[in-house]
């Protein structure tokens, strides 16, 4: 599978805090996998994978980039981020885990369930962080599968 | 006509000057101007009616039934929206309302405040079960249900799998005038509509006991009852409603008609889709019942609505405090329209898959590809000149085979530009029976 050329690749930046815009670079890929003709339940976990993504981004980090990248059978999302990184991994794939400081709960995220969220919807995920300096999440959804 | 595609929003060739207001305002980029006329996509249409209330020189209209048509049945029932009686002043009373509808020449009322109150009990049941993808969306706006199926097709496992209060009403009056003895063929079941969604919404409905045979629109019964409801006596006999069904008027009536929960009430149409698309990145999932207009301040916005929605508002805080107390449902008659299966919902919702570019995938990644470069070429102003609403929209057009590139004004000149060069470096060459040394262009070879 190496060396294969996705069919398209969308890459874009995300401003961590930045709260007006959050969640607009995960439309946009919704839109974009409308179209392709994706079916709707498939297209549904993946949105809600990539929202997870991009908000803990503008929650937790300073800055990160978002590529969606899509092939004939799979859709691979890259979420990397310039931020504080995740002290233990396996905890913060726990349900109702979050870091998220009181100001950002308030504001009805951090909530706890996002990469347990991610995992849910993806078909794999892996998780490569380093604390006070970043991490990148790595999805991918396989066509034709359920989660 | 075939009743899956019939729109009630229609133009006005004779009017339309082929400006772009409503290309611009449409949610769901339905219509397009060609040849100087706005056409709208009939699979794209919600009927929401934002270009009627957009357009400067009112083309767009709704499409409704005259109260001529009472005469086609011997007997009618009228089927009052809720809205209606926010179009009087706030201390007229509903009785004189009900009145001026027999006056009209109808037969029976069946307020469809009354029919909310009904079908409230069941949400609430609804809304109990454990097997609900939360929030429940409501259904009782057509253009609402419309737009999901258009726009967002992951959300149809979130609305509501009950029928809206008027097709609950209609049923519930339909079984009612059966039972007095009158043939299914004999009666005439007419919705005051405030919008042209639900006229929409009638004409689709089916051929049984949930048949709506026509919908009059608010606007054009309004002015013939105005001038004779002072002198009318009160009808107490079809006055049934209480503020539980008459607040679903206006937003946030819903949500009031059901009890203690966590509830939430979103009106206009840009708004809605704002929310929805949090809906689908998997946010308010603590909501349990989520209410959806399609028009700003709720059904008393529609555009057959006469009264200004926020005067609309104060019309019906009136009457909630007038009509305050609720009547219980008949618990026999509530198991009778339960058997009757009232409640279901008659035409199921069917996602409609008009935002894919193919329907094979490759082919739509192909697709995809050639809109993102001619994307590039275009002036991304978004004037909507072409005739498409948006720069992104005509490269969908192109890459559909409905638009040409040379649609976009800036694209033509360049065009133009390029030839005017050709014709210039042609125009400018010496005959060779001129030239010294044959062919060359003027200043060239001397």
């Amino acid at each position: 599978m190496s060396g294969e050329q996705p069919f398209i690749e969308i890459k874009r930046s995300i401003a961590g805090g930045d709260f007006a815009i959050a969640g607009n670079i995960s439309s946009e890929t919704k839109t974009i996998l409308q179209q392709t003709g994706l079916p709707p339940v498939f297209i549904r976990r993946v949105v809600i994978a990539c929202y997870e993504a991009e908000m803990n981004v503008v929650i937790h980090a300073y800055r990160g980039t978002f590529t969606t990248q899509i092939y004939s059978d799979r859709i691979l999302v890259v979420v990397d981020d310039e931020g504080p990184g995740i002290p233990d991994v396996s905890l913060a794939f726990q349900e109702g885990y979050s870091t998220a400081p009181p100001h950002i709960r308030e504001m009805g995220f951090g909530a706890g369930y996002g990469l347990s969220n991610m995992k849910k919807c993806s078909n794999q995920i892996a998780v490569d962080t380093r604390v006070g300096e970043g991490t990148r999440v790595t999805m991918v959804f396989y066509l034709n599968s359920s989660p | 006509m075939n009743p899956e595609i019939f729109h009630s929003v229609l133009l006005d060739e004779g009017k339309c000057k082929g400006c772009t207001h409503c290309i611009r305002r449409c949610p769901t980029e339905a219509i397009r101007v060609k040849r100087g006329k706005a056409r709208i996509d009939e699979d794209r249409c919600i009927d929401c009616g934002e270009c009627i209330r957009t357009c400067p020189n009112h083309a767009k209209y709704g499409q409704t039934d005259s109260l001529e048509r009472l005469k086609e049945y011997p007997y009618t029932i009228a089927l009052p929206a809720p809205a209606f009686y926010a179009q009087f002043k706030g201390n007229m009373s509903i009785g004189k309302i009900l009145s001026g509808l027999l006056e009209l020449g109808f037969h029976e009322v069946f307020e469809v405040a009354r029919g909310a109150e009904i079908l409230a009990e069941e949400v609430e049941k609804h809304l109990r079960r454990r097997d609900i993808s939360r929030p429940v969306i409501s259904s009782a706006c057509p253009a609402v249900v419309r737009l999901i199926e258009v726009q967002f097709p992951s959300l149809i496992e979130h609305l509501l799998p009950l029928d809206s209060p008027m097709a609950v009403s209609a049923k519930i009056a339909r079984i009612g005038a059966m039972q007095r003895g009158f043939r299914p063929e004999e009666i005439g079941v007419f919705f005051i509509t405030p919008c042209p969604a639900k006229v929409m919404e009638v004409r689709r409905s089916g051929g049984e006991i949930e048949r709506v045979n026509g919908a009059i629109s608010v606007s054009s019964i309004y002015p013939r009852l105005i001038s004779i409801i002072d002198s009318l006596p009160e009808t107490t006999e079809f006055q049934l409603a209480s503020w539980k069904g008459i607040g679903w008027a206006r937003s946030g009536g819903e949500q009031e008609s059901l009890g203690e929960g966590e509830y939430m009430a979103v009106d206009g149409i840009h708004h809605v889709i704002s929310v929805f698309e949090k809906i689908e990145m998997g946010e308010l999932k603590n909501v349990t019942y989520c209410e959806a207009q399609a028009c700003v301040g709720g059904c008393i916005g529609g555009v057959f609505a006469v009264q200004n929605p926020f005067i609309a508002k104060v019309n019906v805080n009136y009457l909630l405090k007038k009509y305050c107390n609720y009547r219980p449902l008949d618990t026999e008659k509530a198991r009778e329209w339960k058997r009757d299966a009232v409640f279901r919902r008659e035409n199921l919702y069917e996602a409609r898959d008009v935002m894919k570019l193919d329907t094979d995938y490759r082919k739509a990644i192909e697709k995809y590809q050639m809109i993102e470069k001619f994307l590039e070429k275009l002036p991304a102003l978004d004037c909507g000149a072409c005739g498409s609403p948006t720069c992104r929209a005509l490269a969908e057009d192109v890459v559909r085979g409905k638009a040409q590139e040379i649609d976009c004004p800036f694209l033509l000149r360049e065009k133009l530009l390029e030839i005017s060069k050709d014709i210039f470096d042609l125009a400018s060459r010496v005959p060779q029976a001129m030239s010294e040394e044959g062919g060359t262009k003027k200043g060239e070879g001397q």
